[in-house]
């Protein structure tokens, strides 16, 4: 149905406009009626994917006017409902604390650090070939080359001190204004040190549905109002669970003998997520938390979600390493540097 | 013509930006702020130098700094978030409750 998708996007004729999208949407939803694990299917989060570039840098000698228009509104729409359903039934939730700054910003410590999930960072650190730290480069480009802002819907979506809180992260993620210092730039900057390609959506097709999940879900969390609680919560756990992990990548890179052209953007992280987890676990989502106390069920939903998809991209990740495969969905060699 | 009553007369009128110099927020004299993070680090805001024992200039990398209060952070005087890893604790445990005096 992605197929389905492309083809209504590059349609120009109002005639098979409309065949066109009558086809979109039974193929949507035959593909959501047989999907057995919506998390990891290609093909709608593939769908869902393009759907959602259309509002970010949008896609090559596609429309603009796409994004607006109600049959890819409706597809959007029609795959969340069953993406969130599926987040929600599955990502295991903590006991939820009083609202209040001091009790969410604890508990979200404690769940963050009870994140017992397979260590990434580790493997990169101690094991990772050359080919493989290639590889992570890959599956991370998704998200990282768009660094930030999926989270940056959620600005004028928040009031108060969680706003506040908001931009005095999101400025930093942005170089405080400088462009060689955006965080995306900076991945850009890695990508290309190690001969990737490091234009945006270049290895979309490579990577396995589960990465493009994990991208899909904070624009899900980020672009709907409703779901403002989730996208806090995603933040502070994403940024609670990344200096470590950073510092870690930092290290493989450097054993597998790259310079600090390559290793900058990880040994940059390890001091900004430091600071942005403290911001993020109270100002941020303490803050929300206690402003709108309904919306404190919703702030560790989208942790626990957070925590779970990238739990499982980890998981399958190592697998694949440790069986000497690829953890790529499609190995095209020749575009890896050898 | 009349000034507005809660200018003196004999002061220029302000104008709209000159309202800002008296917020703490604004301009490079902004005072620094210091926030001391529960069983983290302190978080500094504002315009501030910080030096070597030799006082030379560590060049500032962000805006808002969050410096190690744990004494194990590989990055000092930043925070690297290892306090996390060491159980850092800034306040007490409370107290054990303690048995009621005999009478
Ligand atoms: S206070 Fe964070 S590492 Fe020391």
């Amino acid at each position: 149905m992605s197929a389905a998708l492309l083809e209504l996007l590059e349609t120009s004729s109002t005639a098979t406009e409309t065949d066109l999208a009558a086809t979109l949407r039974e193929r949507t939803a035959a593909a959501l009626g047989e999907t057995a694990d919506l998390l990891q299917d290609d093909d709608l989060q593939t769908a869902l994917f393009l759907a959602y570039e259309l509002r970010y840098s949008g896609l090559r000698g596609i429309d603009d006017a796409w994004e607006w228009h109600p049959e890819v509104l409706a597809l959007c729409a029609s795959i969340e409902l069953e993406f969130e359903k599926a987040l929600r039934e599955r990502a295991p939730m903590p006991e939820l604390p009083a609202p209040g700054v001091e009790s969410v910003a604890a508990a979200l410590f404690e769940l963050t650090g009870a994140d017992t999930g397979p260590s990434v960072s580790r493997y990169m650190a101690k094991k990772a070939t050359d080919e493989q730290a290639h590889e992570f480069l890959i599956l991370r480009s998704i998200y990282q080359l768009k660094e930030a802002d999926p989270h940056s819907w959620a600005i004028p979506r928040l009031r108060s001190r969680a706003k506040a809180a908001l931009v005095e992260i999101q400025a930093d993620e942005y170089g405080g204004g400088r462009f060689d210092r955006m965080h995306s730039e900076l991945f850009a900057r890695t990508m290309r040190g190690v001969g990737l390609d490091a234009t945006n959506g270049h290895y979309v097709d490579a990577v396995p549905a589960i990465t493009l999940a994990s991208s899909n879900m904070m624009t899900m969390f980020g672009a709907h109002r409703r779901l403002r609680g989730a996208i806090a919560g995603h933040l502070a756990a994403f940024e609670m669970t990344s200096s470590q992990p950073n510092r870690l990548y930092g290290n493989g890179f450097r054993r597998l003998g790259y310079n600090a052209d390559v290793t900058f953007y990880f040994d940059e992280h390890v001091e900004a997520d430091a600071v942005h987890e403290q911001i993020a676990a109270r100002d941020l989502a303490g803050s929300l938390a206690t402003d709108e106390p309904e919306l404190l069920q919703d702030v560790f939903f989208g942790a626990a979600a957070g925590l779970y998809v990238d739990g499982l991209a980890g998981a399958q990740q190592l697998d694949a390493w440790t069986a000497g495969t690829s953890a790529l969905r499609a190995v095209d060699t020749a575009s890896l540097p050898a | 013509m009349t000034e507005p009553d809660n200018q003196p007369a004999n002061q220029p009128a302000k104008r709209f930006d000159d309202q800002w110099d008296d917020h703490p927020a604004a301009g490079a004299d902004e005072p620094v702020s210091i926030t001391a993070y529960p069983n983290g680090p302190l978080l500094v805001r504002g315009t501030f130098e910080i030096l070597t024992p030799t006082g030379e200039v560590i060049p500032p990398r962000r805006k808002t700094v969050a410096l190690c209060r744990c004494g194990v952070s590989t990055l000092k005087p930043f925070c690297d978030g290892s306090h996390k890893a060491i159980g850092f604790r800034t306040e007490p445990e409370p107290p054990a409750p303690q048995p009621p005096l005999p009478a």
